[in-house]
């Protein structure tokens, strides 16, 4: 009973124990600016991936486009906060579900339109959204404040302590996400984007109702993805067309997804683990000549032709191949020993 | 009354014409053959009944009501399930996911609801087992064999108990052993639970074992039907399979 019950708890074990150390990560393991900042960016990428992955993990329709769900966010944060007159500080950060909203309304109608179209096409129209809506951005200056952008509200946060209500905020996000990405992979709803994945006429022609799924997966991911873009201006101070509304960060939430494992609750946390930190240094190294994004583009293209199914899927891959060799070996074990004894009570048989 | 009544159906694709002025009937219980030469309009046939094409003209009845603008997972609901000629099953969830597709749920719950309960499993497992897929419930569909992923389309449309199954070459590209096994199971869905069923299939000995009326198809028209001794005689037929 014991044994069963412990490997029962094994996995949420482990969980308290990764909550716990991502909890403490910014005080007590790496009490250090340089640390903290690149942990914020890293929750806040893989928020915008565990979001982007309940869309285009599980249904397999590859957005290149999430970054405008990411501008709506962000905007609408900063807008909001401009026009109420909210000073900076914890208030904000309220916005941060309206920012949410608002890029899950936009999502309706883009999800509308682009979900009429597969594959290739549909991956074209998702990067035509990013071009027309900063190109928009950028001319609707009584809205968006043209190039210059918005302003966010000023923290009153200091050297030490500055990273931290960004951390704590950004990792509780990250735990809602991960929570409602986890729930849809084992609902009937998710069971359905996933068939979509594999054979979309074919599960429509089981009953699921294909459209729906996959704008409700759109909006959903949206609303993620959205909030990530708002915390993102939020620590960075502002938000202008090109930070809005950047291909760069398509790819990047591409790569993370790609890299983690598509499809997979685990996958994309694991992606932007790895990717994040990367990303920094590499803008740290060669940011001045611009180098970093051709390092980028080449890391892309080497994750999809290297490892197109992803880290997580992988392992599991390779965890499934070593067990279920184990319990070969055992049983061919059990059945020796089996076919020895036979032999052995025979002799005894002969002795008695 | 008729369970599936196809009337004067027509459809050209460009300059093909694919059906013209096709009729079939479907009687509820019995097991109905439609064969033809390739390109006959079998498939496409079956395509206009299933809702994943437009006919031209005609109707197409589910117990008398016209089900001819009906989109796929609408006619799925009013009850006909049907198999593809290359088979398609899921091939990156399992055989036991693959098996829960086509389970219905209320509409909010669709969304809400865990992918199983238990009575869908419990469902599910005796439905593997009825295949013989049992032993293969948590390994991926894409890594079965040919032979056991036609088996695996058939059992995840039982899932959804459709009263009139649809099976496109179900015998095909299939070893002899488990052309006889498909014909156990469909002779015994038939008598046991007493599912319709319609079947395209070039494979005359599986056709004329298996089914009480056939029905023969030629360049998009039906020119013969009755019992697969009275077609086996028909003239028209003999014409139409030997290019008189």
């Amino acid at each position: 009973m014991k044994p069963a019950l412990l490997s029962q708890l094994r996995r949420p074990l482990a969980l308290v124990a990764l909550v716990v150390f991502v909890g403490i990560f910014p005080v007590v393991i790496a009490p250090n600016d340089t640390y903290n900042t690149i942990a914020v960016f890293t929750l806040i990428g893989a928020i915008a991936v565990v979001g982007w992955n309940i869309f285009s993990g599980y249904t397999g329709y590859i957005s290149l486009g999430h970054s405008v769900f990411y501008g709506f966010g962000a905007y609408t944060f900063g807008l909001a906060s401009l026009h109420w007159h909210i000073p900076g500080g914890w208030e904000p950060f309220l916005f941060l579900p309206l920012a949410g909203l608002v890029a899950g309304a936009f999502a309706f109608p883009l999800g509308w339109i682009a979900l009429r179209t597969r594959r290739h096409t549909f991956i074209v129209i998702s990067i035509a959204w990013v071009f027309i809506f900063q190109l928009l951005a950028y001319n609707m200056r009584g809205i968006t404040g043209g190039s210059s952008g918005v302003l966010m509200p000023l923290t009153p946060w200091v050297a030490p302590y500055a990273n931290l209500p960004f951390y704590y905020i950004a990792f509780a996000m990250l735990l809602v996400a991960v929570f409602v990405s986890w729930w849809i992979r084992h609902s009937k709803f998710g069971l359905g984007l996933l068939a979509i994945r594999d054979d979309e006429d074919r599960a429509l022609g089981l009953g699921v109702k294909t459209a729906s799924f996959k704008l409700t997966a759109y909006v959903l991911s949206a609303f993620f993805v959205g909030m990530a873009g708002a915390i993102f201006s939020y620590y960075i101070g502002s938000v202008y067309p090109e930070l809005g509304f950047n291909p760069a960060v398509d790819i990047t939430i591409a790569i993370m997804g790609f890299l983690g494992g598509l499809g997979t609750v685990a996958g994309p946390l694991v992606g932007a683990l790895f990717v994040t930190p990367f990303q920094q240094w590499l803008g740290l190294q060669f940011g001045g000549q611009g180098l970093d994004l051709v390092i980028y583009g080449a890391l892309f293209l080497a994750i999809l032709l290297l490892l197109p199914r992803g880290i997580v899927p992988s392992l599991q891959d390779w965890w499934r191949t070593w067990r279920t060799a184990r319990q070969a070996r055992l049983a061919d074990r059990a059945r020796a020993a089996r076919q020895e004894q036979p032999a052995v009570l025979a002799e005894r048989r002969g002795d008695g | 009354m008729s369970l599936l009544e196809v009337q004067a159906v027509s459809k050209a694709f460009g300059g093909i014409q694919a059906l013209s002025n096709c009729s079939i009937t479907v009687e509820q219980g019995t097991i109905t053959g439609l064969i033809g030469p390739n390109g006959s309009g079998k498939t496409t046939l079956f395509n206009v009944i299933t809702g994943y094409e437009k006919v031209d003209a005609g109707t197409v009845r589910l117990h008398g009501q016209s089900i001819i603008n009906a989109t796929p997972d609408k006619v799925f609901s009013l009850g006909i399930g049907r198999t593809f000629q290359l088979t398609r099953v899921f091939p990156r969830l399992t055989v036991l996911e693959n098996m829960h597709i086509a389970a219905r749920r209320e509409r909010m719950k669709a969304l809400f609801s865990r992918w199983s309960s238990t009575l869908e499993q419990q469902q599910a497992l005796e439905l593997l087992d009825f295949v013989k897929l049992f032993p293969y419930k948590d390994a991926p569909a894409g890594n079965l064999s040919y032979g056991q992923k036609k088996l695996l389309e058939f059992a995840l449309i039982l899932v959804a108990q459709p009263q009139l199954i649809l099976l496109d070459e179900p015998a095909g590209g299939v070893n002899p052993t488990m052309v006889n096994q498909l014909a156990d199971l469909i002779g015994t869905l038939n008598e046991q639970k007493n599912i319709t069923f319609l079947v395209v299939e070039h494979n005359m000995e599986f056709v004329m074992g298996l089914c009480d009326t056939v029905n023969v198809l030629h360049r998009g028209s039906t020119i013969a039907e009755g019992t697969p001794a009275m077609v086996r005689k028909n003239p028209a037929v003999l014409d139409a399979y030997l290019g008189a």
